[in-house]
């Protein structure tokens, strides 16, 4: 049952996040940005956050940034458990029999480039921050302060892929982990504890985090379609 | 109050063999391992059965209970129906001697791959010095009592014959990672977990850690720390080039 929910789960996802990228509009709705679509680089954005791109890109804002999250979840160590278990069934439970005969693991093209995994976590540690951003510019209706239901769900989107980050085992590694005498470096002995504790729950910011972009983005998208407004509490 | 309740047990060795059913009777606040020698007492004194602590604590009596590696001891019969059969089958992995024991010299020959304790040189006052937090983080790993039910469970030696010479495992990942974050050892041990001991070959399913009597957390802290430290030895060029720098100056 687990590999058929993950399977269906991580499906999902990634038609969702296909569709919305290629579809390229609704995406913002004053002050609220879908998180798919954010930090927003280019000219044809409907709310640019830093035009880098200028007119030079033509196709959807999204496929610039999307990539980096994509890459970091695809190498981290939760979701290849999660995926070599219910795709490649290698194996699909602990003590049922390998679907392939022959296995190599981590060791041969593709998937010894697992081991980026580290490149991508420097690549989306940036994205908790901008998200964060675009959370408190959600608390400015048209020039006055305030905060909707959307505010929240940006905020709460920011905080959980935060934390989904920050409890990544390279991270981990790489704030403390890779050395033996962390009582010669107490700076990197406190950051490796907190590093540690969130790690724990490593897999449950997983996919709640993924959840949150989700509903983030559904949330936006459903505002500016219309279906309904946003509840606003002051 | 005894309750009825039916066993099949594998029974056979290398040459083959086949499960028998017992049917014997169980009281409250039994294990498995306590039927199971009832029946030893009662209806089969030919039955092969590896124990020792009866306590979780000798890793001796490791089988497979309805197709889950587990102790016998420390399985429960209450976590069973009444009316349910139990199937008893000796470890997948290795190869059996006779009916629930295996021959699990493999590991121990594995284990001669993986060089001892090599401390650093002693303080100027002759002594060692080590700080808690320091030690704490191998401590965990010492907790191992070589039941190798991670080994048994694990899909690269289980399913996979031919990797069982190039492939050490979790137990001895859980080894090396005692050794190598240990505060005074001094041997690097990075190119012989990549070239040697297949820690590539882990695909972290984790299932060395769910099936741990012990509780160690054998794939966070161990198996991945080590992957990352093999991570920066070969696949970070930004390791690199500290390294190439530090060494310059």
């Amino acid at each position: 049952m687990e590999p058929l929910v993950t399977v269906g789960v991580l499906s999902a996802f990634v038609v969702y996040g296909t569709f919305v990228a290629f579809v390229n509009t609704d995406y913002f709705v004053d002050p609220y940005l879908s998180p798919f679509f954010s930090p927003c680089l280019a000219s044809n954005c409907e709310e640019a956050t830093w035009d880098l791109f200028g007119t030079h890109w033509g196709f959807s804002p999204a496929l610039l940034i999307l990539p980096f999250p994509l890459g970091f979840r695809l190498t981290c160590y939760y979701y290849r458990k999660a995926y070599y278990r219910s795709f490649l069934w290698s194996p699909p439970a602990c003590a049922v029999s390998d679907f392939r005969s022959s296995y190599t693991g981590e060791t041969k093209f593709p998937l010894i480039l697992q081991n980026v995994h580290r490149y991508f976590f420097f690549l989306a540690l940036p994205f908790p921050i901008i998200l964060l951003y675009d959370a408190l510019r959600a608390f400015r209706f048209e020039g006055e302060f305030g905060m909707g239901l959307g505010t929240l769900i940006l905020l709460a989107n920011a905080v959980l892929l935060g934390l989904y980050t920050l409890s990544c085992h390279s991270c981990r590694h790489l704030v403390g982990g890779g050395i033996n005498l962390l009582s010669q470096a107490p700076i990197r002995r406190r950051l490796w504890g907190v590093s540690t504790r969130l790690n724990a729950r490593h897999m449950q910011y997983a996919w709640v985090s993924l959840f949150g972009v989700l509903i983030a983005d559904l949330y936006v998208r459903l505002l500016a379609n219309g279906v309904f407004s946003d509840p606003r509490f002051f | 109050m005894s309750e009825a309740v039916t066993l099949r047990i594998w029974r056979g060795d290398a040459e083959g063999g086949e499960f028998r059913e017992y049917q014997t009777s169980t009281s409250e606040g039994e294990v498995i391992l306590d039927v199971i020698h009832r029946i030893q007492a009662e209806q089969a004194n030919d039955l092969a059965v590896r124990w020792n602590c009866k306590a979780g604590k000798c890793g001796s009596c490791s089988a497979e209970v309805d197709g889950k590696p587990c102790l016998l001891c420390m399985t429960r019969m209450d976590l069973f129906e009444t009316d349910e059969t139990i199937t008893v089958a000796p470890l997948k992995a290795f190869p059996v001697s006779r009916d629930l024991v295996t021959d699990v010299s493999l590991n121990y020959e594995l284990a001669k791959k993986v060089p001892p304790f090599n401390p650093v040189p002693p303080e100027p006052d002759g002594t060692y010095r080590m700080q808690q937090i320091d030690i704490e983080r191998v401590q965990e790993f010492h907790k191992c009592i070589e039941c190798f039910l991670c080994q048994n469970v694990c899909h690269v030696i289980r399913d996979h014959d031919d990797n069982k010479k190039h492939f050490a495992g979790p137990r001895l990942f859980i080894r090396v990672a005692s050794l190598d974050m240990h505060p005074l050892d001094a041997t690097d041990r990075k190119d012989l977990l990549a070239d040697e001991l297949g820690l590539g070959m882990c695909n972290i399913t984790k299932c060395c850690t769910e099936v741990c009597p012990e509780n160690i957390r054998i794939t966070d802290n161990a198996i991945i720390p080590l992957k990352e430290r093999v991570v920066s030895r070969r696949y970070d060029p930004v390791v690199w080039l500290g390294r190439k720098l530090r060494s310059r100056t």
